[in-house]
């Protein structure tokens, strides 16, 4: 008994693979409700793609170069709207013979993006340090002008120009900001603890149209003196993200058992440090989900600057729909599918990335 | 210098309006193994977590080599670079690799350069018989590898003084074993030991010192085979009639 043979392993048993009919009949029409609502998905697939599919691709104007070229396709989208103007949708009204500054500082961004976005890319560190740190002035330089370059007032700014610099310097700043904002809301200290939890409520209990508009136009009213709109507006939007970041981070710590804090200290590590090394990492990688959650948010709350007078993409479009030259029935329409579509791209992009880094760092061990 | 590793005199705790420790007096000698077991809610872990002042007493005073522990945030810190404290619950990092879990304190505590931290790390894993995990994370190791990777953590900082707070009640019956053997010959080195435990033979072969708690005070201190053979308090005594059987 005690020296009985074990038992030789051997593989699962593998189903048969299903044949066509078995697969529709398991997966779609395995009851009557479910044959149901197949026919149902079916019909609204029907009336409502088709039709969009037919309006944007096989009714719609490719090409011309104005409102006469578009008007023969009556039913169709207007294509030669968005590529006669795709200088403006991307540039704004920045000044033609300057554009190669926003091409160098658009490219300089998708590059170090990439850099640090593919895996097993050497060097990540240096060029994260250079596209946090550095990248940030070049391309304010770059775009605003000065060391000789000429000046293009902000004012002159727009489009996707416009609606990447907002979010980009949102993004940077409202991690940091919203990390130490966390950290403090849970601090022990009554004063630190007091100012952020008021800071974070602040924010969080203002729309941010509103505080667009008090900060550029009231805030010149209180100061007395004239802040360059575009900056007032910028930090505007990076202070109040970073209150609804601090939130989403403030969860992920929660989600740290007592036991990490304990053993860091019980090792003699001081607080930073042990934020530094044991915490936060462990606290970001819970949070990532929402924290690019946030960012895809603010990325798309972008277009409320058009409210204080910027033209961001959206802005943009819709500003150049109103245009006579080009009026039809379906150049609005067209301009807003564009835009809907460039979103939809930089926000999947920033989406499939969080679930890639997921799996990436989920890949240690977990408990 | 004293030649004591822990002095406690008078020492009083209080959770909000609950006394968890009651006029605690006692003296750790260097090299000294000492076992602190009783009944759970007797305040045997706040004790020990006292000594590295994961929790602060509010009276008396707690020396530990020769360093008070004072309200001062740098004489905490002075002190937990000396103390290894080992938990229940393990608590390593689960972020991090076996090894750079131990290399952790060293680089940024004792500000060792990464190479030799490493060295150290990998001379204590092997201490505890698992240098051939270093590069695992936590999460794939069973419960014993894990408390031996404990171990082998606070270890790597050289501490003078070794607390252990429960380090085998969260292991299955067969994991048991290999961390107390572990355990065993880390007290063959000579190394100073405070140990909650439950472990009765544990208590009886290694300790110099067995010492009693019940209801947040000391009861009784003796020797383990006087402790087990003739222990003169009848809390001691109901208490070693429910745990030996």
């Amino acid at each position: 008994m005690a020296n009985a043979p074990t038992k030789a392993s051997r593989p699962p048993p593998r189903a048969p693979l299903p044949g066509p009919i078995e697969w529709l009949r398991e997966n779609l029409f395995s009851s009557w409700g479910n044959a149901a609502l197949t026919v149902v998905a079916l019909l609204i697939l029907y009336w409502v793609v088709v039709p969009f599919v037919r309006w944007a691709f096989i009714d719609a104007a490719w090409t011309g170069t104005g409102r006469d070229d578009c008007l023969a396709f009556e039913n169709g989208a207007c294509w030669p709207f968005v590529s006669e103007r795709i200088g403006q949708i991307i540039y704004g009204f920045y000044d033609v013979t300057e554009r190669w500054r926003v091409d160098l500082t658009l490219i300089g961004l998708a590059l170090g993006l990439l850099w640090l976005t593919m895996p097993g890319m050497p060097g990540k560190r240096p060029v994260g340090a250079v596209m946090v740190l550095a990248y940030p002035l070049i391309a304010f330089v770059l775009l605003a002008g000065g060391f000789g370059l000429e000046e293009v007032p902000t004012t002159r700014w727009g489009g996707l120009l416009m609606t990447l610099v907002v979010a980009f310097t949102g993004i940077v700043a409202s991690l940091p900001l919203g990390i130490l904002l966390a950290l403090g809301r849970r601090s022990e200290l009554p004063v630190v603890k007091g100012l952020s939890v008021a800071f974070i409520e602040l924010w969080r209990g203002v729309p941010l149209v509103t505080v667009l508009f008090m900060a550029a136009n009231m805030l010149p009213l209180f100061v007395g003196l004239s802040v360059n709109k575009l900056l007032a507006a910028l930090i505007a939007v990076a202070l109040f993200s970073s209150a609804y970041m601090a939130e989403v981070i403030r969860g992920g710590l929660q989600a740290i058992p007592k036991g990490q804090y304990e053993a860091a200290a019980a090792m003699g590590l001081s607080y930073w440090r042990s934020m530094a090394f044991v915490i936060l990492p462990q606290a970001l990688r819970l949070s990532l989900p929402n924290i690019v959650g946030n960012f895809i948010g603010l990325l798309k709350d972008t277009s409320l600057i058009s409210i204080i007078g910027f033209f961001d993409l959206l802005g943009i479009v819709q500003a150049g729909a109103t245009d006579p030259e080009w009026a039809t029935p379906n150049t609005a329409l067209t301009g807003y599918a564009f835009v809907g579509a460039v979103f939809w791209a930089m926000c999947f992009g920033m989406s499939r990335y969080a679930t890639h880094l997921e799996g990436v760092l989920g890949a240690g061990g977990r408990r | 210098m004293s030649t004591s590793a822990v002095e406690i005199t008078g020492l009083n705790k209080w959770f909000k309006a609950f006394h968890v420790l009651k006029d605690i007096n006692l003296t750790v000698a260097r090299g000294e193994r000492v076992v602190i077991c009783g009944p759970s809610g007797s305040g045997k872990s706040t004790l020990i977590r006292c000594i590295n002042g994961l929790e602060r007493h509010q009276e008396g005073r707690l020396t530990v080599e020769g360093v008070e522990l004072s309200e001062e945030i740098g004489q905490i810190e002075a002190v937990r670079a000396n103390v290894g404290l080992v938990f229940q619950q393990f608590n390593l990092f689960p972020h991090l690799t076996v090894l750079e879990n131990c290399t952790l304190a060293p680089m940024w505590v004792k500000r060792l350069p990464k190479r030799e931290a490493e060295t150290l790390a990998m001379k204590y894993l092997e201490r505890v018989h698992i240098p051939e995990q270093a590069l695992k994370y936590p999460g794939q190791l069973s419960g014993g590898q894990q408390q031996r990777v404990a171990i082998a953590r606070a270890l790597t900082m050289e501490p003078r003084i070794m607390l252990f707070d429960e380090p085998t009640s969260a292991l299955d019956p067969e994991m048991i074993k290999e961390v107390l053997e572990t355990m065993v010959e880390l007290a063959e080195t000579g190394m100073t030991m405070l140990v909650v435990t439950h472990e009765m033979g544990f208590a009886r072969t290694v300790a110099n010192r067995v010492v009693f708690m019940d209801e947040g005070e000391i009861v009784e201190i003796a020797p383990p085979e006087e402790f087990f053979t003739k222990p003169k308090s009848p809390r001691t005594k109901e208490f070693l009639s429910q745990i030996l059987r």
